[in-house]
């Protein structure tokens, strides 16, 4: 890396810009309308320059290398050797740029929708950015484990203060559920550490664990992780917080949180555990298959349309979970794209329950119907992510979808076969989502009163529509950035298995007959 | 001439300076609280600072009392502790029509009693000690002699208190006869190949048994949540703060110098009581309606927290305990601020429900309550997380993985009550309107909450000093 910012801390820039714009807000004063205003105009422009600083990290990025790039590092408490290292490679680098992008449109999307504590609730989105942000950033466990949690605080309060129905009770229960999950996520990291002396992650990665800890510093990990991603049988908290948060809310948890449970899948249990992972991996397998076929059906009988799509990614992350463990070039390059690209569709799709519900006020799928003849902006947006939802080819959700099965047909043929069976019921729940929403006659009076999409709403939209459609056409411009680093990834992988083939998977007796 | 009583010399400081403003006091015609009060917060400012410049180590007194940089570093947190709150106690007095010139001077002497705790360097010097920390409590829990529930709390803090010392007395008869000496240099010495008596190691377990009462760790915990609650709001504050910080440290000590050799036979009597006390402290606190009493429960699981980095008992641990407890000390001040700011027409309140919708109109003072229980609940980055990640690298790395699962665990059962607050604060509709924090309250709750969230960003420097306090400690 030659160019003048591989020693600037950019990395720092982007993640902490947020936090100033936050302090800025902070400090504006005068009557309650014109703080608001303030608010949202401050937030916005932070968040799109934000945005604009991670372009500047993706044009300058070498794809050529699996090395970190953009490091800082600074001492932060030298005695025990725990620094304040940030970078990225291919992976993590994707995510950020994840993250900056849906923030603008997130601050947006609240525009009108968010009345009360405005101030509050865009100081809360922007520390939510930084540390999401430094999440992916973090190449310290502490420093990962600090920004990790320390995105509770500021969900849980966009949750119960400005969400709807249940928000204390879906509130409560992300906050409780996520944080039992990182304690345990907590005792491996400091076992870890104290096994190798040091937090930095690049050094934990070469390092070998014994056999037996391995496991248990595993299953400490998948305590953590699987609650984030979510995983079947742990994902109950997913559906409450999606339909009690804001719509903006349901935008960022469906497009940024759900992924750190895949990251930290790709960035500790698989390199830094391969002999755990590899034994655990049919059981990983099955929880996901029963993820993608069960959420599928869940997802088909549901009323209240946030839950729907809620359920719908418990079953899209099921395929990402599958991708991870099946750890090969195309499995796990199908399951970053997978998590990239339901980051954006799932996040569009809250937006577009978002615009109707601001409308009408109702999630529930039978009060509409007969949309497109009066909003048929909307029913082609929405009809656009319905299809990239479904998988269609072309649409950022078949790429990913499609290199996760083949990548996983590899290696366990009937996982893949099972998995394959959630593409269809998935084109079910979502055609016949899109068919009693969109379609069939407009009778009720007050769905007739609905105006089309405003030109707010339509910059909200654009955006991701394009973002959908080269995700689609054009996977290279995503694939070719995580390539080295996901073939660096599979390569340490395999070699730190060569040495071990003596592990027999759990349960591989009873799972043989699958093979 | 009297250069053996240079260790001292903080100590009898503070002594002297009690006894002429106590004399000050009787002779002033007005009514002289407030001004004995800041003078009361100058000499502890002063001793600190003679504490601060204090080089080495020492002993004085024929051994009786040491110094070190362990003693310096919990002295100094004691007193910061008992200054912030004696500070909060004098705005309260006022408020309260309850001033008397006697206040500011009772909690210099019982702090005098605390600095004697954490130098004792021999059981009847550590009785001694805890004694003249104790009586002066005891007097601030029944203050208000005109309140019920106020003369209550003195009475059963005194006689459970009067029942601990008896038990540490009991004990350290014991330890007396089995080991020959009451020197804690002389025991270390005496038991150095470990116990060879049954009845040495009875002595240590009901020393413990009373050390743990002064502590309030489960299940010697009973006294707290009732004198908490009956106290006055900034009484509570105090206890909740420098006795706590005194009776942990001296608690450290005693168990790592004499007993050091005897680790094997207490280690096991402290994960119990620590684990009981963590789970004690989260699952018994989700059910209270008094914020005070919250709080006392709330302290008992702090004090769990702190106690595994006893349990460990190595250089480490202590350095936990030491970062844990300088970390409690800005956290409860700081909350107890708030607490004393939830006046509603000049009356004090102190139902948990009475916080509902505080944020909508009084955002400042939320957000500085969110910060402080966010830390307690030790999510980071709050400095509540650093506090309990030093005590749990400290676990794991001595091997007691299970004993860190069971912190963590109870720390996700604290953290429930912790948020529920912050539930309250801002989710929940407003029915009271408090009325605009004092100056000083208002000072207090920012800065600590600020310090909390600031914390992070350069902990390096507070870190050495627990460490440099740590290692003096196991020098000897």
């Amino acid at each position: 890396m030659g160019n003048f910012l591989s020693h600037s801390p950019i990395l720092s820039i982007i993640t902490f810009l947020p936090l100033v714009g936050a302090l800025i807000i902070l400090a504006i004063g005068g009557k309650p309308e014109v703080v608001a205003k303030q608010a949202r105009i401050i937030a916005l422009w932070t968040t799109l320059i934000t945005f604009l600083f991670s372009l500047v990290i993706w044009i300058y990025f070498e794809p050529g290398t699996a090395a970190f790039q953009f490091e800082e590092r600074f001492d932060w408490l030298p005695q025990y050797k725990i620094g304040y290292h940030m970078g990225v490679d291919g992976i993590s680098m994707l995510f950020v740029i994840l993250s900056t992008f849906l923030m603008p449109i997130c601050i947006l999307a609240s525009w009108d929708s968010i009345e009360k504590m405005v101030r509050e609730y865009m100081i809360s989105f922007l520390i939510l950015e930084t540390m999401m942000v430094g999440m992916f950033c973090a190449m310290d466990m502490v420093l990962f484990y600090v920004f990790f949690e320390g995105v509770l605080i500021p969900m849980f309060l966009i949750i119960g203060v400005w969400g709807g129905g249940r928000r204390v009770y879906s509130a409560f229960k992300f906050f409780l559920y996520t944080l039992t999950g990182s304690v345990l996520l907590l005792v491996a990291l400091l076992a870890m550490y104290f096994q190798v002396g040091t937090t930095d992650i690049p050094a934990l990665t070469q390092a070998n664990f014994p056999r037996e800890m391995q496991y248990w510093l595993w299953l400490g990990m998948f305590a953590s992780f699987a609650v984030k991603v979510p995983m079947w049988p742990v994902h109950t908290w997913l559906p409450d917080a999606h339909v009690d948060a804001p719509t903006a809310g349901s935008v960022i948890l469906a497009g940024v949180l759900l992924k750190m449970g895949g990251y930290g899948f790709l960035r500790f249990s698989l390199p830094m555990l391969p002999e755990a992972s590899a034994y655990f991996t049919p059981m990983v397998y099955a929880l996901s298959v029963i993820a993608v076929i069960y959420t599928s059906l869940v997802a088909l009988v549901q009323e209240d349309m946030k839950k729907l799509i809620a359920y719908s990614s418990v079953a899209h992350m099921g395929y990402v979970t599958m991708g991870v463990f099946a750890a090969n070039q195309q499995a796990v390059e199908g399951a970053i794209f997978q998590m990239l690209s339901h980051g954006v569709v799932s996040a569009a799709l809250f937006l577009c329950v978002g615009v109707i519900y601001d409308r009408l006020h109702t999630r529930e799928i039978s009060r509409y119907g007969g949309l497109v003849n009066n909003m048929p902006k909307y029913a082609f947006a929405f009809m656009v992510f319905m299809l990239a939802s479904v998988g269609l080819p072309g649409t950022a959700g078949f790429v990913g979808e499609f290199l996760v099965l083949t990548g996983t047909f590899q290696v366990s043929s009937t996982t893949s076969l099972l998995a394959a069976s959630g593409v269809v019921l998935g084109a079910a729940y979502m055609l016949y989502l899109y068919r009693r929403v969109v379609y069939g006659e407009l009778t009720k009076d007050d769905v007739k009163a609905m105006v089309d999409l405003e030109p707010r709403e339509i910059a909200i939209f654009a955006p991701i529509i394009i973002v959908t459609m080269w995700m689609g056409v054009y996977p290279m411009s995503f694939l070719g950035i995580m390539n080295q680093s996901v073939a660096e990834l599979v390569a340490g992988y395999h070699a730190a298995l060569k040495n071990s083939a003596d592990i027999a998977p759990l349960g591989s007796q009873l799972f043989a007959w699958l093979r | 001439m009297f250069s053996f009583l240079t260790p001292a010399v903080p100590e009898i400081f503070m002594a002297i300076s009690a006894m002429v403003l106590l004399l000050a006091g009787v002779f002033r015609e007005k009514d002289s609280t407030n001004i004995l009060s800041w003078l009361t917060v100058a000499v502890m400012a002063v001793a600190a600072f003679l504490i601060l410049n204090m080089k080495g180590s020492g002993t004085a007194f024929n051994d009786l009392f040491v110094v070190n940089a362990f003693t310096s570093f919990a002295k100094v947190l004691t007193l910061i502790g008992a200054g912030l709150t004696l500070l909060l106690i004098n705005s309260w007095a006022h408020s309260e029509n309850a001033a008397r010139f006697e206040l500011p001077i009772i909690v210099l002497f019982s702090t005098i009693g605390m600095m004697m705790m954490i130098s004792a360097n021999d059981l009847i010097a550590l009785y001694l000690g805890i004694e003249l920390q104790s009586l002066p409590l005891y007097v601030l829990a029944a203050y208000r002699r005109d309140n019920v529930r106020s003369t209550e709390a003195g009475v059963k803090y005194f006689v459970l208190g009067a029942l601990a010392s008896g038990m540490l007395l009991y004990g350290s008869s014991l330890v007396y006869g089995f080991g020959g000496t009451t020197t804690f240099d002389g025991l270390a010495t005496a038991i150095k190949g470990g116990p060879d008596s049954l009845g040495i190691i009875i002595g240590v377990v009901f020393v413990i048994a009373g050390l743990a009462f002064k502590v309030s760790a489960a299940p010697f915990h009973m006294w707290t949540p009732d004198v908490y609650e009956g106290a006055p709001t900034p009484i509570t504050a105090f206890f909740s703060v420098a006795p706590k910080v005194a009776a942990l440290c001296l608690f450290l000590r005693v168990l790592v110098g004499p007993f050091a050799s005897m680790i094997e036979q207490w280690q096991q009597v402290i994960v119990l009581i620590s684990i009981l006390s963590m789970l004690w402290g989260s699952v018994a606190a989700i059910t209270q309606k008094s914020i005070k009493r919250l709080m006392a429960y709330s302290s008992i699981g702090h004090v769990g927290y702190a106690l595994i980095g006893l349990a460990v008992g190595n250089e480490e641990g202590a350095r936990g305990l030491l970062f844990y407890l300088l970390i409690y000390v800005f956290m409860n001040v700081g909350t107890f601020a708030v607490i004393m700011s939830m006046r509603v027409k000049g009356k004090y309140v102190e139902q948990i429900s009475d916080l509902a919708g505080l944020a909508k109109h009084n955002p400042l003072m939320a957000a500085a309550l969110a910060a402080l229980m966010f830390s307690m609940a030790g999510i980071p980055p709050l400095a509540g997380f650093l506090g309990k990640f030093y005590i749990f690298v400290a676990a794991v790395n001595a091997g007691f993985v299970p004993l860190a699962v069971v912190g963590l665990l109870a720390s996700v059962i604290g953290a429930f009550y912790y948020i529920r607050i912050i539930k309250l604060v801002y989710f929940d509709e407003a029915t009271v309107q408090f009325d605009k924090p004092g100056l000083l309250t208002g000072t207090l709750m920012g800065a600590s909450s600020i310090l909390m969230l600031v914390y992070f960003v350069y902990p390096a420097q507070l870190v050495s000093g627990a460490e440099t306090a740590a290692k003096a400690l196991f020098l000897g």
